[in-house]
């Protein structure tokens, strides 16, 4: 007993409730005295629960026993062996139905704390049969905690429920209902209907409100069943209980949401109750926290929005009343705030109104202003709400919201990022990728991981300036979630590269191409790269890689090589990088100049040509094949940058008539369609000569999918290979190279396509599905680029040199005040509200700062010669340093240029005048960013000071410790209470004396 | 909607769990265990949200318990966050001033007084009173049953045997 002082820390709870107030007590010096006295508290209580309900000393003990456990595999074992007990004692025939009871509770704990207990799960059924209410609820209690609605054993259940639904005692009904609401499936549904429906006019409130909220679940489950009860629910909206009334809000919220139009004759009489619930005509009862009746405020909100969305008669009801609201809201309570957030919401959502989205805006703002992080988290919830409304609303509040970027705190670093993707426009979109992938850089939960990385995709092909930002920004998802992103997302890359973006102008198009070579080259000297992004590497060095002739092939190919070599396990990435090498070997080849075979690339080719994976060794074969032939030849094979031309295929192999006919009238069978010959194993016959070959790159280990008739023919197309080899004219020197070009020469398979689909047969599939899907990008993105090209470019240069100018004058600025920290400060917020410039657009620090335009695109030019501009670039450099490195903020300057990060010197390459806006647009980020993480070392510190304290061994007694604080500093009657609690009930008489001498006797032995 | 309620200790130990969307005792575990994890590591000043595999988890700290409550997205945070407190207001009118150690032992009543309160994972009755007076007969009527059941039924049962 004496180790209960483990659990006795009390609750804590605030009995004055400033909502806003920390509920966790705090936990101050301790006090041995009051130690003691608390542990023998705690041994009363824990005797009085005891004896008050009724429970055994081994429940007890086992109870006690798993608060002590110090691990989870004691815990384990403390389990395991209870459930044997549990076992062996239910087995025994007849129990006493009291023990009975408490076993089943038993059950419940042991599954409560995640182990399987399903062998009582029947007993907890049978005791839904009991006469006595006590152990039926325990029974009902049991089946809701242990069975889900598609459980085998409900079937059991129905009968009882439905015995139970007609009883007299309303209690037994509503336990019934408890159950309903948990266990009837769509299929027990019309079982228990009928009576369900009954008991909405049963004369207890109790009963009709749990009857509304089992209807209610109903049409969760089946939408059908209950369709005939709308004219139900809508009267129960005047039960005279306002608990009824608030429980029928719930399916109405669901039917309305359903279908709005149907419902609209409902807003009247809803607003009129929601006037009656805030004038407070509501039972005193019904008030929480001095609001009145708010959970059914904030439900009936929810309800108007949708029926006003979009409808502006109706909303012209709702002013008046939101009105009211917004003036009578409480901002000191949750509650308050509460109601106050879902009035926004509603206001957001109905048709708007100048002075309700006033009232709306104000309370978000004040939102923002406060301290409290939950309501900063539901001011910028407000705000994305708000924006689509009015997007000016957010200027005012840009600071706060970049506040919210820094925060230490991920939730609201998460949903200010959900407001930045709703406000990305073509001139902020830099700015929010690069924060976006920064961020996700950063954290390791792989399900926000995935969504911020499709989010970052989505807005980069949506609203890209240009190209090769629009390259690097891909690179970087790739690079760091590259696994978490969809497949699509990739060959939608590779398309833009080989389509590039307008059309017109092809010396753009190879600059991409170029760019991006250059780009991944770089990249591939990185360790760990994603399966993805090095397909898309390897596919584009081998379109594109020697394309512009600064490299050399034999650096391409080595490169290649070095990309299989490292992926041993990976056929994917392999396959790919072995059919780029067969590009580039095919476009030296076509060229006409001499192509040596570096030993590696030899390696590599007999490696693969043993492999394990028939598509590996196709594909080796191929390129040795390959290999041999004249450069005519292969240039009609293999044409250079053809990735995007179209090809016809011949499904009907038209081509192939002749070679038929002649076959057939050699003796040759003919052709039977593989669904007519279905059960004929006899294929061997039908092959004939051919099997050997087929069976080179035709055998595959895994199981056959089924015949899809749609697709294009895949490579082991048997008759088409020796058939096309007839009617090609290819020079063929040996059967195997000769039937592999003569299937691609039939096929008439470009390059690209070859190395992006042909490998595997669901690809091929997928290329074309995603055809469509890609579609409207490359229509959008060349309208984001090429449409508005003039004005977009001169905005976005305006924009970035207004932001290049601030990052030069911020460097001299840290230069000046290097030694003195306020300036520092005071720059730092110079940069936040340059970001803020970058994120919102239109705000006054940018229009300060604005130059015209003209200049803005002259100047940087003009000054790249100039030490400024070094100056500048030096600067940009040392934000886009990894996040580590920005701790040793102390002196910017020694972070030094060789830490620059790819890209940045990748652009310094093409010169262009967009390469800077990037690199140029981030030194606001840089410092701002520094400012959040120092402040993280700051305020973890102390919390890890707290925990390190706590964690040790002897935690049990570190919690005793606290606990004690805990009730000492935060409730200081509390003890007494206990007391007084513990003396009151023996005195009514649940003590042990006084009703259960059995237990007692348990106790006492 | 409510999908699910947990209550876990400082320690990280589960004291209540109640389950209004479908899950697995495997998945259940996984949750317990995930959630845990994130909840517990955070820090005093920090939002009372979470978001969790598209979900929502409010969370409040009562001393050394938690109480957490996972919604669907386009819910009411704060309005979760005061179904909490009227879950533990309640839980304090009835046990009187409640500690944990009412919690562990009595588990079952904390369900019981729970299901009167949410429903379907939604909150049926917002009138601490309504309860409480439901608690009350339930428990009153449990207690007279429990008494007629040990004094007829165990003479009957002598007598019959």
């Amino acid at each position: 007993m004496n180790n209960f002082g483990l659990d006795i820390a009390r609750l804590g709870f605030p009995y004055h409730h400033s909502a806003l107030s920390d509920p966790c007590p705090r936990v101050c010096e301790a006090k041995v005295a009051k130690l003691e006295q608390l542990k023998t508290i705690g041994r009363e209580l824990a005797m009085g629960s005891q004896g008050g309900w009724g429970q055994t000393k081994e429940f007890l003990d086992l109870v006690k026993s798993i608060g002590e456990a110090r691990s989870k595999a004691e815990e384990d074992r403390i389990v395991l062996r209870e459930i044997d007990t549990l076992r062996r004692r239910l087995a025994d025939p007849d129990v006493p139905r009291r023990r009975m009871k408490e076993y089943l509770i038993r059950l419940v704990y042991v599954e409560m704390l995640g182990h399987d207990a399903s062998f009582g799960h029947i007993h907890a059924v049978k005791m839904t049969h009991d006469e006595s209410l006590a152990v039926k609820r325990t029974g009902y209690l049991a089946v809701t905690l242990f069975l889900s609605d598609d459980h085998d054993l409900i079937i059991l259940i129905v009968n009882t429920i439905q015995k139970d639904l007609r009883s007299d005692n309303y209690l037994v009904v509503s336990a019934a209902l408890v159950a309903v609401c948990k266990l009837i499936n769509e299929e027990t549904i019309p079982a228990v209907l009928p009576q369900v429906v009954e008991l909405l006019g049963h004369p207890k409130e109790a009963v009709r409100k749990k009857a509304v909220m089992a209807l209610h679940r109903f049409y969760q489950r089946s939408p059908a069943s209950v369709a005939h009860l709308v004219s139900n629910f809508k009267k129960k909206l005047c039960d005279p209980d306002p608990g009824v009334m608030g429980a029928t809000l719930c399916p109405l919220f669901d039917l309305i949401s359903a279908d709005t139009n149907s419902y609209k004759d409902l807003i009247v009489s809803l607003i009129s109750i929601l006037k009656q619930v805030a004038e407070r005509r509501l039972p005193k009862t019904y008030d929480y926290h001095q609001m009145p009746a708010p959970f059914i405020q904030i439900k009936l909100l929810k309800i108007l929005a949708l029926l006003g969305s979009g409808d502006k008669e109706a909303s012209g009801h709702m002013y008046t009343v939101l009105g009211d609201i917004f003036r009578k809201a409480e901002h000191s309570t949750n509650i308050g705030n509460a109601i106050l957030y879902e009035c926004i919401c509603c206001v957001s959502s109905i048709y708007p109104n100048p002075k309700s989205i006033e009232a709306a805006a104000a309370a978000t703002s004040k939102f923002l202003k406060s301290e409290s992080h939950n309501l900063k988290y539901m001011g910028i919830d407000a705000l994305s709400r708000l924006i689509k409304i009015n997007p000016d609303i957010a200027e005012e509040h840009q600071l706060a919201v970049i506040d919210c970027l820094e925060d230490p705190d991920d939730t609201l670093k998460r949903k200010t990022f959900e407001l930045l993707y709703k406000m990305t426009k073509s001139t902020n979109v830099e700015v929010i990728v690069d924060r976006m992938i920064d961020y996700m850089i950063s954290i390791n939960d792989s399900h926000y991981k995935t969504e911020i990385a499709s989010r970052c995709v989505e807005l980069a092909e949506q609203y890209a300036p240009s190209n090769q930002w629009f390259i690097q920004t891909m690179n970087k998802v790739f690079e760091h979630a590259g696994d978490l992103v969809n497949i699509r997302v990739a060959h939608n890359l590779m398309r833009l590269i080989a389509e590039g973006f307008g059309g017109e102008d092809e010396s753009a198009d190879s600059q991409l191409r170029s760019s991006a070579v250059d780009s991944y080259l770089r990249i591939l000297g990185e360790p760990k790269l994603p399966s993805v992004f090095l397909q898309v590497i390897c596919w584009v060095l081998g379109e594109y890689g020697t394309a512009d002739g600064r490299y050399s092939a034999s650096y391409i190919i080595g490169k290649l090589c070095d990309v299989a070599e490292a992926h041993l396990s990976d056929d994917t990435v392999k396959a790919y990088a072995i059919s780029s090498i067969m590009k580039i070997c095919s476009f030296e080849i076509a060229a006409g100049r001499k192509l040596e075979i570096l030993p590696e690339c030899q390696s590599l080719i007999d490696e693969l040509s043993a492999s394990h994976s028939t598509d590996l060794q196709q594909r080796a074969y191929e390129l040795q094949a390959l290999l041999g032939l004249n450069s005519g030849a292969v240039e009609a094979v293999m044409p250079s940058d053809a990735s995007c031309e179209d090809f016809e295929v011949d499904r009907s192999l038209s081509f192939l008539n002749s070679f038929v006919q002649q076959s057939i009238e050699k003796g040759a069978q003919p052709y039977i369609p593989e669904n007519e010959r279905s059960g004929i194993v006899d294929i061997g016959n039908f092959k004939g000569q051919y099997q050997q070959e087929a069976s080179t790159h035709s055998l595959r280990f895994e199981a056959y999918e089924l015949p899809k008739p749609s697709v294009i023919p895949p490579p082991t197309f048997e008759p088409s290979i020796p058939l096309s080899a007839t009617t090609d004219l290819v020079p063929v020197p040996e059967p195997t190279a000769y039937t592999k070009d003569a299937h691609r020469a039939s096929t008439k398979m470009p390059s690209s396509t070859d190395a992006l689909s042909a490998d595997v047969g669901v690809r091929l599939r997928l290329d074309g599905v995603q055809k469509k899907w890609g579609k409207p990008t490359y229509s959008s993105s060349p309208s984001a680029s090429s449409s508005t090209s003039s004005a977009s470019q001169n905005a976005t240069n305006g924009l970035t040199h207004t932001d290049g100018g601030g990052g030069s004058v911020s460097l001299q600025t840290r230069e000046t005040s290097h030694d003195s920290r306020r300036q520092q400060q005071a720059e730092v917020s110079a940069e936040k509200q340059r970001l803020a410039a970058s994120l919102f657009g239109a705000s006054s620090v940018a229009k300060a700062e604005k130059k015209p335009p003209t200049a803005a695109q002259k100047a940087p030019k003009a000054a790249a010669a100039t030490k400024e501009k070094a100056a500048t670039t030096t600067t940009t450099t040392v934000p886009s340093t990894p996040p580590p490195d920005l701790l040793d903020l102390g002196d910017p300057t020694s972070s030094d240029t060789p830490l620059d990060d790819p890209f940045k010197q990748l652009e310094g390459l093409l010169g262009s005048t967009a390469a800077a806006s990037p690199g140029i647009i981030n030194p606001p980020a840089a410092p701002a960013s520094k400012a959040p993480d120092l402040m993280a070392i700051f305020t973890e510190a102390p919390t890890g000071v707290s925990h390190s304290s706590i964690d040790p061994g002897l935690s049990e007694i570190y919690s005793i410790n606290k606990s004690s604080h805990i009730v000492a500093t935060k409730k200081g009657p509390n003890s007494q209470d206990a007391l007084q609690k513990d003396a009151t009930a023996r005195q009514v008489g649940v003590t042990p004396t006084g009703n259960n001498p059995n237990l007692f006797r348990d106790l006492l032995g | 909607m409510i999908n699910f309620v947990l209550l876990i200790s400082r320690q990280g130990k589960v004291r209540l769990t109640k389950w209004y969307s479908t899950y697995s005792q495997k998945e259940r575990t996984k949750v317990i265990r995930e959630l845990s994890g994130v909840i517990l590591s955070r820090g005093p000043k920090l939002c009372n949200f979470v978001e969790w595999r598209g979900y929502k988890v409010v969370y409040r700290r009562y001393a050394s318990l938690y109480f957490c409550m996972c919604i669907d997205p386009d819910d009411n945070e704060l309005e979760i966050l005061e179904i909490i407190h009227h879950f533990v207001e309640i839980l304090d009118r009835y046990f009187g001033s409640v500690c944990e150690l009412d919690l562990i032992f009595n588990f079952h009543k904390a369900y019981y007084i729970l299901d009167e309160i949410l429903l379907a994972g939604e909150l049926q009755e917002s009138s601490k009173k309504t309860v409480a007076r439901l608690i009350a007969a339930q428990d009153s009527l449990v207690e007279t049953a429990k008494e007629q059941a040990s004094s007829i039924s165990n003479i009957i049962a002598q007598a019959t045997k």
